[in-house]
């Protein structure tokens, strides 16, 4: 095994990586150059960025070369964010529609924000 | 023969793959993490850690996004540059991104030259890392010139729209930029150790009795690819979204 003396791979092996990201960083900048929107445009960048993030960990950071042990420990935990995720976006959401209901339209209550910057623009 | 325990990385008996291995490497009474050293280990774990923040970042970005009544400001416009006469979108942010995917491309490199005790070629891959990292953080200054001199973006408000904006972008983009800053001094101080010899020598580090060798390199890798990684997240939700 590789691993007694450290981790060792041939040098093309980083290249290609390289030059994949690249390609992928090309692609989602595309997306915001070619004006996509809506649902096409966020699975694109959401699966350019799942794929760039993917080929880093796994590559450059040598994880698919780790045993099942380590990987677990460290690519499991992170997966509680996606729990903090969606209370966040249940928590956003009321906030928006209870701003919306409270100072919106016909509420009476002057929709400008009151903490403009006097010297800003 | 008396009975060693074994705690150094040689296995004499392979060690059970898949899911038993799991089990195995867990209850096996001994360190849990096989064929790593421990200093990779301790490193993953501060990484982890700093994966937290750095979600909690863009969480809390997301959720005064959803919650703002105010039009949310768009990046593709605000993170413009005129080049040659024509007005090109985001594109100093693309910039960016290329040169930290260079970087860590280098750093990949100067890991398997360090491995392989190639002493110049891993002070020499390092050193431009590190330079890249440094490009990056001056083209984040020049972005944030801009952004507070010449579009009047302050944490508390701006011209554009939504207040939060702000206070997300420099809170975000400051705490990465801040450790690229971090990760670029680390840089040239193991470029330097390599350098000299030290990890050939096997001389102590800064504040340990360790004996040094080029384990620290990819110590080193993972942080700065870290660093990488988390300006992919930064790149697609707020840049991009």
């Amino acid at each position: 095994m590789a691993h007694v003396e450290g981790q060792q791979h041939p040098i093309s092996v980083y290249l290609w990586i390289w030059g994949l990201l690249f390609v992928l960083s090309t692609f989602s900048y595309l997306v915001d150059y070619f004006h996509f929107q809506g649902y096409l445009r966020w699975s694109l960048i959401l699966v350019f960025m799942l794929m760039k993030a993917g080929l880093i960990v796994a590559v450059f950071m040598h994880m698919r070369w780790e045993r099942l042990a380590l990987m677990y420990a460290i690519l499991v935990p992170p997966l509680c964010l996606l729990v903090l995720i969606s209370l966040m976006a249940v928590e956003g959401d009321y906030t928006f529609m209870t701003r919306a209901s409270a100072f919106g339209q016909g509420s009476g209550v002057p929709v400008e924000h009151p903490y403009r910057p006097h010297g800003a623009g | 023969m008396t009975q060693a325990i074994q705690t150094d990385t040689v296995e004499p008996v392979p060690l059970p793959e898949g899911l038993q291995g799991i089990v195995a490497d867990w209850s096996s009474d001994q360190r849990a993490f096989k064929k790593v050293p421990w200093g990779k280990v301790m490193m993953w774990i501060f990484l982890v850690s700093d994966t937290f923040i750095f979600g909690a970042f863009l969480i809390s970005y997301m959720n005064v996004r959803m919650s703002t009544t105010d039009p949310w400001p768009n990046p593709s416009e605000v993170f413009a540059l005129t080049l040659f006469g024509e007005k090109i979108p985001l594109i100093l942010i693309a910039i960016m991104t290329f040169i930290l995917i260079s970087s860590s491309g280098t750093m990949a490199m100067a890991v398997k030259f360090g491995y392989e005790k190639n002493k110049n070629m891993t002070f020499i891959l390092l050193l431009v890392t590190a330079l890249f990292g440094a490009t990056f953080v001056g083209m984040q200054a020049f972005e944030w010139t801009k952004l507070i001199v010449e579009e009047g973006v302050r944490p508390w408000g701006n011209p554009m729209g939504a207040a939060q904006f702000g206070s997300s972008f420099f809170m975000i983009t400051g705490f990465h930029g801040f450790h690229v800053s971090v990760g670029v001094i680390f840089l040239v101080i193991t470029a330097i150790k390599v350098l000299r010899g030290n990890l050939d020598r096997q001389r102590p580090g800064f504040m340990t009795g360790r004996k040094g060798n080029y384990e620290i390199v990819e110590i080193m890798g993972l942080y700065w690819h870290f660093v990488d990684l988390v300006w992919v997240f930064i790149f697609a939700f707020f840049y991009l979204w």
